[in-house]
């Protein structure tokens, strides 16, 4: 029987009731008395140098309050970068500055260069649109390769080109590597690209900046994954306001994918704006504003090549990567490419020598950040891409040449520098199998030929490291932020809960699966458990929500301090029972003095520890609160195995998905039905962007793919009925839950899966010539690489 | 969006009046004149909207036999209505946008703007349809005078679409990926006296008529008479959807289905 209650039971979200009707609280909700309108003048080209930016007509048009330009941000600081990379030679990464508006130059369309202040944001705009330019329009690079040659125009005049870092992994061992390719039986490369992608998050941002001259205090509400890193970043380095005088607050968001991480101009701007007029000030951005401020996401350029001995094992892997930084480093840029891909790069296999070169390049574009995966994806698509193609060329079966190489023995450490603690990859590759009847394949390639469609199966592997991170290892690889993360259990004199979390649900229903965590750890009912999250006022200093961390890192803070508060409980609850506390057990919510019958109840001692009445005031404080900080010690790693089945409309090279298999190995799950949901959703991104997602310039740095008109997102239709399976388990070994996450795992695993199975159904269907098409997978694409 | 006058008439007679002012602009269904009035790349000062005259609203067959289409009806009554008389252009209509697309957006207003990519000029064209204007009959072969271009003048409004009914016909849209317009759409309708091929979303000129194809269609109408044929050239768009190759062999792939599911 499934479990109805605490974890492992599907409890119904709870918060879907507001979301569901109406009655979700989101950020452009939030209106201020006496609020004004920003409207952000951006750059219209790619690359040019600002000359003159004359607002005098501006000024005087209706409404407008005050008008802003980067000359009012000198001196204030810029928008810092998170993350360094030190290169192959050991030399920091080439970190340019980030001005809240332009200062100089502009860098990409949407660089902001001035912001106008009215008394609505129809005024503001009509302003906006009287402040006279003078730009003197630069040629733009657009093309990393391009970008990277002598002559090239610098997108940032004071570094010395447009590389940010060029970054060997391990570097020690290229010699080795490179030994072993020469010795190789077999080396089989591939060159890809991973498309650009930008987040289309269903709630654009917002901001809403305000400011009380009577205590000095800065309020921002922002749409953001992690308040407590903007409240942070922005007020050490940005604005400088200490932390007890800035308070930000993300209430509820809708939806981020990584791209509400990161500190924005915007957010600096509305706090910085209100301190100077007073009033608050709101931003709301449009859709087409998204396109072009948002941190767009992947963008990688790969050669990838596979060394194999003459029994087809993985000898040596070598990458050279390209990876768009976009015009400034935004937040966590720097570690996408580097410490979020490199370390990924073995997989599921046991390929003991791996080199990984990685060239991080400014480019007048869009600033590249996290998304969804965030440098695994990028891992696990060349990875898997190349061992299907090997599999192809050396004639053998890719599940089999997968399963020959596949590490077996746990703990395993890579030689890319993390150490697996726990996984089968045979489990879960046994369960999609079984899934996917196999079998029956060639009968239904059969059936899809006899009405002219192409029908081709593809299989991959995945693995990725999550819960990030262990503070002191991502402080040696060039994090400026620790990443552990933290609660506060509050229990109430009647027994009610309140949990305050430094995670951040921004969809995924932490205020359902926390809570579910908390009433199985005490024994009550879960709607006497709350959780509270999103506020730097009422929760304790906590990293966010990204990287599949929140059960892992966030859910283990909560165990911990719930386990102090149950210690703290039975202390109390041996006073009640004038017992030793190391005979008192709690189960069901009933505190008992074990081999007895003598009981309280857990509202009996809560109430005691609130009323102390009868209570061992000289031993122990009144109160049940406990806070609890916890730093992982290593990452978790989910790992599985999917499949795609397409069919191919070979006069169209219109691909169809027709079934569509995960087998998931998440270590222990909390709530079922949301892992099932957040595979779901990972899954309709990752068929998105092998089939559809797009982010297109043109030569210029114009945005080509500026709307939905052109910007392909997923549609129900696009996507099939998903088999989704998580009953493979390995728990973690280093967390109190045994979770590994889940966000991201359909998104990371999915893309390849649908393109070696376009491949594989072009080579059934004779068009051998045919090793790879670049996505998105589009019919025109697929269409041209049959015609040779 | 700027700010703008709303006039909403009620006879055909009003709203030519009212659209003889200052930068006055027709208003359909709005589908894309809204957005474009939202991006503030158009300004009229006054809209006028076609929505509220009775006379322009509706589906009925005229003595002729011919199907005649109200200016101002939406998408999903042609959808519902002419059904029994024209399935294919009812079938042409259900599948423009989606619902909220199809319960504003007009016959009128897509054949005023005249987009590339949208469905209706093909089926227009196609069929040899006569736009009814508040001044005069426009046959579809003079009325469609390129990308966004048409033969009507300044003001003029149109007021009904009066659509032949073929023997059998079909309309195949491959769609554009993202907007979902036709990438490729073609229309073919096969009457007494011959055969007419119309292709929107593939050529920079706007929706066309593949005349070869006709030829062949008329004194074979299967889809093995077009087999021969090389897929039509011209001005076709190339861009990040699709090649102009792409898009002429798609011409000649989606006449075939066209050919083979009329009805």
């Amino acid at each position: 029987m499934p479990k109805d209650h605490g974890i492992g039971a599907s409890s119904k979200r709870r918060e879907d009731v507001r979301f569901l009707t109406g009655r979700g609280r989101y950020t452009d909700d939030i209106n201020l008395h006496g609020q004004t309108y920003v409207h952000f003048l951006r750059s219209d080209v790619a690359h040019g140098r600002l000359h003159k930016v004359d607002t005098s007509a501006a000024e005087a048009m209706p409404g407008v309050v005050r008008i802003f330009t980067g000359k009012d941000f000198e001196g204030v600081g810029g928008l810092p970068c998170g993350w360094q990379v030190t290169d192959r030679h050991g030399n920091p990464m080439q970190e340019p500055a980030h001005p809240v508006l332009a200062q100089g130059k502009v860098r990409h369309v949407g660089d902001p260069i001035a912001a106008v202040v009215a008394e609505t944001a129809a005024q503001a705009r009509n302003a906006a649109e009287a402040i006279v330019l003078d730009i003197e329009e630069l040629p733009a690079v657009v093309d990393m390769k391009k970008a990277l040659s002598a002559d090239a125009p610098k997108v940032h005049d004071d570094l010395t080109s447009n590389l940010c870092y060029d970054w060997g992994f391990v570097e020690e061992n290229k010699g080795a590597v490179d030994e072993a390719f020469a010795r190789a039986a077999h080396v089989t490369t591939l060159e890809l690209v991973n498309n650009r992608l930008s987040p289309n998050a269903m709630e654009p941002r917002v901001a809403v900046g305000d400011y009380n001259a009577g205590t000095d205090d800065s309020t921002l509400y922002t749409t953001s994954q992690n308040p407590h890193v903007i409240r942070l970043l922005m007020g050490a380095f940005v604005l400088g306001i200490p932390e007890h005088k800035l308070r930000v607050v993300a209430p509820d968001v809708g939806g981020g994918f990584g791209s509400k991480i990161f500190h924005y101009a915007e957010e600096a701007f509305c706090t910085f704006a209100a301190k100077q007029i007073r009033r608050p000030v709101k931003w709301t951005c449009s859709r087409s504003e998204a396109f072009i401020t948002d941190a767009h996401g992947r963008d990688h350029v790969t050669k990838i090549e596979l060394a194999l001995d003459a029994e087809n094992n993985f000898t040596a892997l070598r990458t050279e990567t390209y990876a768009n930084m976009g015009a400034y480093l935004s937040t966590f840029a720097p570690s996408v490419p580097t410490w979020l891909h490199g370390t990924l790069m073995a997989g599921n296999y046991k390929t003991p020598l791996i080199y990984v070169n990685v060239k991080a390049v400014f480019t007048n574009t869009v600033p590249v950040d996290a998304y969804r995966g965030a440098g695994r994806p990028e891992a696990t698509y060349q990875l898997e891409r190349l061992v299907d193609k090997a599999a192809r060329e050396l004639g053998v079966d890719p599940v089999d040449l997968r399963r020959q190489n596949f590490v077996t023995q746990f703990p395993y450490a890579t030689p890319v520098a993390v150490e697996y603690d726990t996984g089968d990859y045979h489990a879960t590759m046994d369960k999609l199998l079984e899934m996917i009847d196999r079998d029956g394949f060639e009968a239904r390639a059969a059936k899809s030929k006899a009405d002219g469609k192409l029908r081709g199966l593809g299989i991959n592997c995945y693995i990725e490291a999550c819960g990030i991170a262990p503070s002191a290892l991502v402080g040696q690889l060039g994090a400026r932020a620790g990443l552990y993360e933290s609660a506060t259990v509050r229990v109430n004199a009647t027994g009610g809960i309140v949990v305050m979390t430094g995670s951040h649900s921004h969809g995924q229903g932490h205020e359902t699966s926390f809570a579910q965590v908390v009433a199985d750890m005490i024994g009550v009912p879960e709607a006497q458990v709350e959780i509270v999250h999103g506020d730097t006022a009422n929760t304790p200093m906590g990293m966010g929500t990204y990287g599949s961390r929140s059960i892992a890192v966030g859910g283990s803070a909560m165990v911990r301090a719930t386990e102090k508060i149950i210690n703290k409980a039975k202390k109390i609850a041996a006073h009640l029972l004038e017992a030793s506390d190391s005979d008192i057990e709690l189960k069901d919510g009933q505190f008992t003095v074990a081999g007895t019958d003598k009981s309280v109840a857990w509202g009996d001692v809560t109430l005691a520890a609130y009323v102390p009445h009868n209570y061992p005031l000289t031993e122990l404080e009144p109160g049940l609160e406990e806070t609890a900080f916890y730093d992982p010690n290593n990452f978790t790693y989910p790992a599985g195995a999917y499949a795609c089945e397409v069919e191919i409309d070979p006069d169209t090279g219109k691909v169809r998905i027709c079934s569509f298999a995960a087998a998931d190995d998440f270590g222990n799950v909390i709530n079922p039905m949301i892992v099932s949901g957040q595979v779901h959703g990972g899954l309709a991104q990752g068929i998105g962007q092998a089939l559809l997602e797009n982010v297109s310039y043109d030569e210029n740095g114009q945005l080509l793919s500026a709307s939905y008109m052109d910007y392909a997102m997923p549609r129900a239709d696009d996507v099939p009925f998903y088999q989704v399976d998580h009953s493979c388990v390995t728990p973690c070994t280093h967390n109190p839950l045994g979770v590994k996450g889940c966000g991201e795992a359909g998104a990371i695993g999915s893309p390849p899966a649908v393109v070696n199975a376009v491949i594989d159904a072009l080579h059934r269907g004779g068009m051998t010539h045919v090793a790879h098409i670049d996505m998105p997978l589009t019919p025109a694409r697929v269409w041209s690489a049959m015609q040779g | 969006m700027y700010n703008f006058e709303f006039a909403k008439p009620a006879t055909i007679a009003e709203a030519v009046e009212a659209l003889a002012g200052e930068e006055a602009q027709a208003l359909g269904g709005g589908q894309t004149l809204l957005p474009t009035m939202k991006q503030r790349l158009a300004a009229p000062a006054t809209l006028v909207s076609l929505n509220a005259i009775p006379e322009m609203i509706g589906v009925c067959v005229n003595e002729a036999g011919e199907v005649c289409i109200g200016g101002a009806t939406p998408h999903a009554t042609v959808a519902r209505e002419a059904q029994a008389q024209y399935p294919a252009l009812a079938a042409l209509a259900s599948h423009i946008g989606d619902p909220a697309v199809r319960n504003r957006g007009t016959i009128g207003g897509s054949l005023a703007n005249n987009d590339p990519s949208a469905c209706y000029p093909a089926a227009a064209l196609g069929s040899g349809a006569v736009i009814k204007t508040n001044t005069r009959d426009i046959p579809a072969d003079d009325y469609f005078q390129g990308m966004f271009e048409t033969a009507l003048d300044e003001g003029e409004i149109i007021t009904e679409v009066r659509f032949p009914v073929p023997q059998k016909a079909n309309y195949q849209k491959f769609v554009q990926p993202a907007s979902r317009f036709a990438l490729v759409g073609v229309f073919v309708a096969k009457y007494a006296d011959g055969v007419r091929v119309a292709v929107t979303g593939a050529s920079s000129d706007g929706v066309f008529r593949w005349h070869e194809a006709e030829a062949a269609l008329s004194a074979d109408f299967s889809k093995a008479a077009i087999e021969g044929l090389a897929a039509p050239t011209g001005a076709m768009i190339s861009d990040l959807h699709g090649s102009g190759d792409y898009r002429a062999h798609l011409v000649k792939v989606m006449t075939g289905r066209a050919v083979a599911a009329a009805s």
